[in-house]
This record gives C-alpha cells, sequence and structure tokens, in this order.
C-alpha cells in the first residue's frame, strides 16, 4: 500500500532552533528520506509564499497565504510504500524523533482509478 | 446451549474469517449468515462434530457466493478463487485445522490508529460476540452512535491497512499493552457501573489472552486481577447499596474466583512478571487479608507509580499512607495532585478530611465527587456519607468497595 505523510512543522518551535539544530534536523530527515520504501516527497516553501485561491460567485478570489492560518503548517509531503499501516507509521516515527516539533498525519492513498464522465 | 456455543465461537469463526476475506465487514456478515444456519439446522439434525470448523467453512462459502454476487467486489473474487481452488476439496473435513486467528484479531481491534472507544466497541463485537446493540446499552450511548462508531472503525482497518497480525517483537510491548488496557477498561466499566455482564465479559477475554499467550506475566496478572475483584461482586451490593469492603460479607466472596485470581498471579510471578497487572493484583490480593498489610500495599503502589507515573495511583498510595502514618499525611499527599476532574480523588479527600473533624472542607469535597458521579449505588452511598458527616466524624473509612 502507498501511504502519504504530511509533516506538520510549528512556526514557534522552528524560530526557537539554532542554525546548528536545523541543520542537525535537515540532515536527519534527508536520512530517512533516503530509504528504498520512501517513493517520493516533496518539501514546501514557508507559507509566507502561499497563495490561496477560492471561488466565489463565478469570480476567482485570491487571498495571500495559506488556506489554514495556523502556527502548524504542511512542510511537506511524503510517499512511502508499505506493507500495512504500521510500516508507514515506522517511517513516520522515524521523522518524528527528527523534528520533534509539529506532527505527521499518515493517510491511506486512495488508488482506484479517478472515473467520471 | 445453542447460544452458548455461539457465544463461544463466534470470537473463533470473526478472525479465522477476517483472515480468509481481510474485511471484518465481510467477515461479520458471513458469521451471522452462518450462526443463522447453524440455529436452524443444528437442533433438527443434530450439531456436528467439529462445530467451529462447520462454521467456518459454512461462513466462508456464504462469503464467497456473496462476493461473486456482487460484481463491484469482481476483483476480490478473483483473488478468492485462487484460493478456494487450494482449499474446496478438503474444506469440509479440512475444518479441524483452521488455525485459531484471535489473537491476530485483538491486535487489530486493539490497535492505537484507533479511538479507544471504538477499540473497546470493537473487541467486543468481534471477540466477544456482544451485538452492537448490547455494547451500545452497556456504554450507555444510543444504538446508532455505536453503529457509527464500529462501522466507522471497520472501515479505518480495511483502508488504512490496520494489519491483522501479531505485532513484531519491537512494537509488541507497547501493542500488548494497549490489548490489555482495552480488557481492563471493559472490566472497569462493568465493576464501577456495577454492570456484572461487561465484568464477566472482561474475564472471558482475559481467558482467551492467557490460552493465547501462555507466556505472557501481564496477561496472566491482568486475568488474576480482574478474577479477585470480581469474586467480590456478591458482597458489594446489598439490597441495591453499596458496601465498603470492610463491612461485606466474606462469606458472599467467590472463594473459587479468590483462588484461580491466587493461581493465575503466582504463574504472573513465575513468568518473571513484574508489570503494573502483577502488582495491582499483589495488592489486589493483599486487600482481601485480615489484616490488611498497608505497609506493604503502600509500597506496592510506590512500585506501580515509578512504573505508570500515573496521578491515580499516588492517590492510591496516600490512602496507604494515611491507615499508616494519619489523615494529615494522606491529605499532603492528595493535594500535589491534579485530578479535579476524578470523582474518586473528591471522594477519597472528603473521606480524610472527615475523619480530621474538618466538616466544612469535607462536605465540598463530597459535594464535588457527588457532581462528578453518575446517579447510582456510588452517588447514593456519597449521599449518604454527606448527611451523615457530623454524626460519623472520627470514623475511619475506606473507598475500597
Amino acid at each position: 500500500m502507498r501511504y502519504a505523510l504530511l509533516a506538520y512543522s510549528n512556526i514557534d518551535a522552528r524560530e526557537q532552533r539554532t542554525e546548528e539544530e536545523q541543520r542537525r534536523i535537515t540532515a536527519g530527515i534527508a536520512e530517512v528520506l533516503a530509504r528504498p520504501n520512501v517513493t517520493g516527497w516533496l518539501r514546501l516553501r514557508d507559507i509566507d509564499s502561499a497563495t490561496t485561491v477560492r471561488h466565489q460567485q463565478g469570480k476567482t478570489l485570491l487571498t495571500d497565504g495559506p488556506f489554514v492560518d495556523s502556527k502548524d503548517f504542511l512542510g511537506g509531503f511524503i510517499v512511502v510504500e508499505a506493507d500495512n499501516l504500521d510500516g508507514a507509521l515506522a517511517v513516520a516515527d522515524e521523522l518524528q524523533e527528527v523534528q520533534r516539533a509539529g506532527a505527521i498525519e499518515v493517510r491511506p492513498v486512495l488508488e482506484e482509478p479517478l472515473t467520471g464522465a | 446451549m445453542l447460544e452458548q456455543v455461539f457465544r463461544d465461537e463466534w470470537g473463533r469463526v470473526v478472525a479465522s474469517l477476517v483472515g480468509f476475506l481481510g474485511d471484518i465487514e465481510l467477515a461479520e456478515d458471513a458469521a451471522q449468515e452462518a450462526f443463522a444456519t447453524a440455529a436452524e439446522r443444528w437442533p433438527r439434525d443434530g450439531a456436528p462434530a467439529n462445530p467451529t470448523g462447520w462454521l467456518i467453512t459454512t461462513a466462508r462459502n456464504r462469503a464467497i457466493d456473496r462476493i461473486r454476487r456482487e460484481r463491484a467486489l469482481a476483483a476480490k473474487t478473483e483473488q478468492l478463487k485462487r484460493e478456494l481452488r487450494q482449499g474446496s476439496e478438503e474444506a469440509m473435513e479440512a475444518a479441524a485445522t483452521f488455525p485459531d486467528e484471535r489473537l491476530e484479531l485483538i491486535f487489530t481491534c486493539c490497535h492505537p490508529a484507533l479511538a479507544v472507544d471504538a477499540q473497546v466497541g470493537l473487541t467486543l463485537r468481534t471477540l466477544g460476540g456482544l451485538s452492537t446493540d448490547e455494547i451500545a446499552r452497556a456504554f450507555l450511548v444510543p444504538f446508532e452512535t455505536m453503529s457509527k462508531r464500529l462501522t466507522r472503525a471497520k472501515h479505518k482497518i480495511r483502508d488504512a491497512g490496520i494489519p491483522f497480525a501479531v505485532p513484531p517483537d519491537h512494537l509488541l510491548p507497547e501493542r500488548l499493552d494497549a490489548v490489555l488496557a482495552v480488557v481492563y477498561l471493559i472490566f472497569n466499566e462493568g465493576w464501577g457501573g456495577g454492570r456484572v455482564d461487561l465484568s464477566s465479559e472482561a474475564i472471558r477475554l482475559g481467558r482467551s489472552m492467557i490460552e493465547l499467550m501462555p507466556d505472557e506475566a501481564e496477561a496472566h496478572a491482568l486475568l488474576a486481577l480482574m478474577l479477585i475483584n470480581h469474586a467480590r461482586t456478591a458482597a458489594r451490593f446489598r439490597d441495591g447499596e453499596l458496601v465498603l469492603l470492610d463491612d461485606q460479607d466474606r462469606s458472599l466472596w467467590d472463594d473459587h474466583g479468590i483462588e484461580e485470581g491466587r493461581r493465575l498471579l503466582d504463574r504472573a510471578l513465575r513468568l518473571h512478571g513484574g508489570g503494573p497487572y502483577v502488582i495491582q493484583a499483589a495488592i489486589a490480593d493483599l486487600h482481601l487479608r485480615e489484616p490488611r498489610d498497608w505497609e506493604e500495599i503502600a509500597v506496592l503502589y510506590q512500585k506501580l507509580e515509578h512504573l505508570t507515573g500515573s496521578p491515580v495511583v499516588t492517590m492510591n498510595r496516600a490512602i496507604a499512607i494515611a491507615e499508616l502514618e494519619g489523615p494529615e499525611e494522606g491529605l499532603a499527599l492528595l493535594d500535589r495532585l491534579a485530578l479535579d476532574d476524578y470523582r474518586y480523588y473528591h471522594s477519597t479527600r472528603a473521606d480524610l478530611l472527615g475523619r480530621l473533624g474538618r466538616d466544612d472542607d469535607a462536605r465540598a469535597a463530597y459535594t464535588r465527587a457527588l457532581e462528578l458521579t453518575q446517579p447510582g449505588p456510588e452517588q447514593r452511598f456519597l449521599e449518604g456519607r454527606l448527611a451523615g458527616l457530623s454524626v460519623n466524624a472520627g470514623q475511619p473509612t475506606s473507598r475500597l468497595w
């Protein structure tokens, strides 16, 4: 099965880190992402760079910033191949051990083909 | 008679079907059909020589028929056909060799990715064989709520790929803790509310646990703990009112239950158990002995405190300390605890305050405990204590009942 790991970070926790700590965390994350069962990943730029698109009354409405305005933000997106949930949780747990702040939401990937009219 | 067989076999049959079908919902439906067929045929034709095997085989066949009928599950049928080819000839006679897969099932149902109330409900449904309606009534929630909770959990197991397997060694200790916690939670739900049915159900599950994990000290200790407490059931209520441990009629205690509990505790100790359930079972046992060895009880609670870090354990140690060193010492320990939402914390404080003659403080504490207590014997008991405060001043009691 494939699982998406949605890695959430926390603004306050990140601001409190020293450069040295941040380097260590980045290196730790890189190590986990190099595992063979990690089949893909994306790191996201800061939420300051986010633009949110809505459609209201036939018009496009853009807002500066993320959809959910919170101290917690989606920092990255990792795809893991695992036999079952425990396999995906193990990767998430390793990442959390490195990252310490924030949390990781583990979601099974919907593999059914997208069919429609 | 038939009902008893059904209750005993349900867990094995469902577990085997989950292993075969990979889906709890399908497994339950198939099991239900097989049991219905059995209910119709067995009284007429006599029960088969191997009821478990018969039920599993029949349920498997029903499931396959049904899957074939449902085109949406075409892919699954292919897989099943392949498995069937290997199994069909010997299906009926191989019945005796179906492996017991209840252990896999309980680890699935108690997987920590499920909410605890869902774990509890699922365990009672799939392994205990209770109906959704029975579980809803036991936990005082509407049928629809319980039904939704169970359905959601079953779907999550399927969609998120929660494994149907005994966890690997590195995960086993924590996963086993989760399983035992669910069983003990079911027991306590029955114990606190006096719903003996749930306590008995937890004991049945506890028995399965030691059958499935004969070398697990904590599983033995949990069953010991439940049996020792359960043995006092008949003495805990008189005319519907709570009776404290010290006032209980010991002739009403179930000696066989206590004996069995002690044997299991010995077995746990021989397995080098020293976990939280071993300690709790040892404490439960000490409470039954006269005179009570409060010193040993306090020591064991301290050990348990180190293991669990739970403030509830510290509270219980405070009760022992109050017996050994006096109510002031007990209170001093209680005042450090953040247990404002725990009814026994307030009833314990109230009791110690009452013993010190601090009636106003005791009254406030009883009132707070009452706010947190459901209507029933516990509530009436506390009301009685509150009303009798000035009358019974200085008379020692314990919260144990």
